[in-house]
């Protein structure tokens, strides 16, 4: 069955594969999560606000980005950035913008949108007497949000935080539609096609990411028996 | 900043000849239909399968299942597309490998495929899920009925089970359509890549995108009414959805 495969090609690209591709992609995903979380966390404290039109604005914000495939986000943002870039700084015609800072951009508000929803059930699970407690103590809203309520969110949520972001790992591979952006997917395809052996690298890349997802969700595992607040 | 809007675009006839561009979105949109509702009802079986296997009480079967499920939950849909696209015809027997890479919808069944094992894992998480929320003594009172243990999967744990589960399938089935969107990566014409080609004919890159958009979110709204007025049919009272709470994924 493997006798005319040619594994040679993994060990001749498996540095540069490393290297390049995964490192890309890894460093996509840290930078992202860390903006996704921040700004879902912004989004969550707006969708609990008693301003109507706050939090419609981030209801509907979050309802739009759910209900459409990632794909065709990564298509808007790689199209739209350029334009946008061009509004912010004033110029007539459209401005080129990086690959690492379009596909960044796409996945920090793609993200946000569920680091949100994950925020929301956290800060709720915040029992509500804790909130008029901070207002009793003479807390304005931000720091009764920055002192009391959002520590304990996060501190619950992370495990889902976590799991959540072993999904964006495996979402940045989605970059592979532009063709342009150097994640690991897209790098190793290229070899693959240079050197004609789709399959031995197609398995090496299932392999790698098995066990990256794999290794990851079991940390994260046992971090959540770490973390739980002993009620 | 110059964009020439024209939204007149979707009128005018597509390069085929006969039809409008809008008429191209919707055959894209006839193949993500397609290939959601074929590779639900897949999932569906498999998953209730998997899903049930893992709350037996035979340790093996449990690590196989739980196997199964590791195995399609840790490797993106994209690279599991071009497993089943790329690899798997050239490690089945040369014949059946030809015969695979000459069918004539080779990517939708390969897409199919793909998307149906993947989704599996993710429904068998829900069903047995599921199945451990009930309390432990439904399972005894089966039993102790005289009833062999697939009898109580089949008339007490199963049908209650996924009663309570409904809100978490339907957030599987909205997931699911948006992850058909990765066939086009191995050259399926769903919407997503319909609209990418009516870019590249017309250059109105903002309208095809807002034209797939809509109709995204339409779909999506279908999808969520008619889960609202399922949870209402179907809820058991005093059953909270289990998997309701779990917000991560998509």
């Amino acid at each position: 069955m493997f006798s005319n495969f040619d594994f040679d090609v993994i060990q001749r690209s498996w540095l540069y594969l490393f290297t390049t591709g995964m490192k890309f992609t890894l460093t996509l995903t840290v930078v992202a999560m860390i903006g996704g979380i921040l700004f879902g966390t912004l989004l969550a404290m707006m969708r609990l606000s008693h301003s109507k039109p706050i939090s419609f604005v981030a209801t509907s914000y979050v309802n739009l980005i759910r209900s459409v495939p990632l794909v065709l986000v990564i298509f808007w943002f790689y199209f739209l950035v350029p334009y946008i870039g061009a509004w912010i700084v004033g110029a007539s015609e459209p401005i080129q913008v990086g690959a690492f800072s379009s596909a960044l951009i796409t996945f920090i508000l793609f993200e946000a949108a569920y680091y949100c929803e994950i925020m929301r059930s956290g800060i709720q699970s915040i029992p509500r007497g804790q909130i008029s407690a901070g207002y009793a103590l003479g807390m304005n809203y931000w720091q009764m949000m920055g002192n009391v309520v959002l520590p304990q969110a996060f501190r619950n949520m992370i495990p889902i935080l976590l799991t959540q972001t072993i999904v964006l790992f495996q979402d940045v591979s989605l970059v592979y539609v532009l063709g342009s952006v150097p994640d690991f997917v897209t790098v190793a395809s290229k070899i693959a096609q240079r050197d004609g052996r789709l399959v031995e690298m197609y398995m090496f890349v299932a392999v790698v990411y098995f066990v990256m997802s794999f290794g990851l969700s079991s940390l994260v595992k046992k971090l959540q028996l770490r973390v739980a607040i002993i009620r | 900043m110059h964009y020439n809007w024209n939204w007149g675009i979707f009128w005018q006839e597509s390069p085929d000849g006969v039809s409008t561009y809008l008429d191209t979105l919707l055959a894209g949109l006839k193949w993500t239909l397609a290939l959601s509702a074929g590779a639900w009802i897949m999932a569906l079986v498999i998953g209730t399968v998997i899903g049930t296997i893992r709350t037996m009480p035979n340790k093996w079967a449990v690590r196989v299942a739980n196997g199964y499920v590791e195995l399609f939950r840790n490797i993106p849909l994209i690279v599991q597309m071009f497993l089943w696209y790329f690899v798997m015809p050239e490690i089945v027997p040369a014949s059946i490998g030809g015969w695979l890479k000459s069918l004539p919808n080779a990517s939708f069944i390969t897409a199919f495929l793909a998307l149906g094992f993947f989704t599996s894992s993710r429904i068998a998480v829900q069903v047995s899920a599921g199945i451990n929320a009930l309390p432990r003594g439904q399972k005894l009172a089966g039993t102790a009925l005289g009833l062999t243990l697939p009898q109580t999967y089949r008339y007490v744990l199963l049908p209650m089970s996924f009663r309570i589960i409904v809100p978490a399938l339907t957030n599987e089935f909205a997931a699911i359509i948006k992850n058909s969107s990765v066939a086009l990566t191995i050259g399926l014409v769903e919407l997503t890549a319909a609209t990418y080609s009516m870019r590249e004919f017309t250059f109105q890159t903002f309208e095809s995108l807002t034209g797939a958009t809509v109709i995204y979110v339409i779909i999506s709204g279908i999808a969520l009414l008619l889960a609202r007025w399922l949870e209402k049919v179907i809820a058991i009272p005093g059953f909270i959805a289990a998997g309701s709470t779990n917000t991560g994924g998509h």
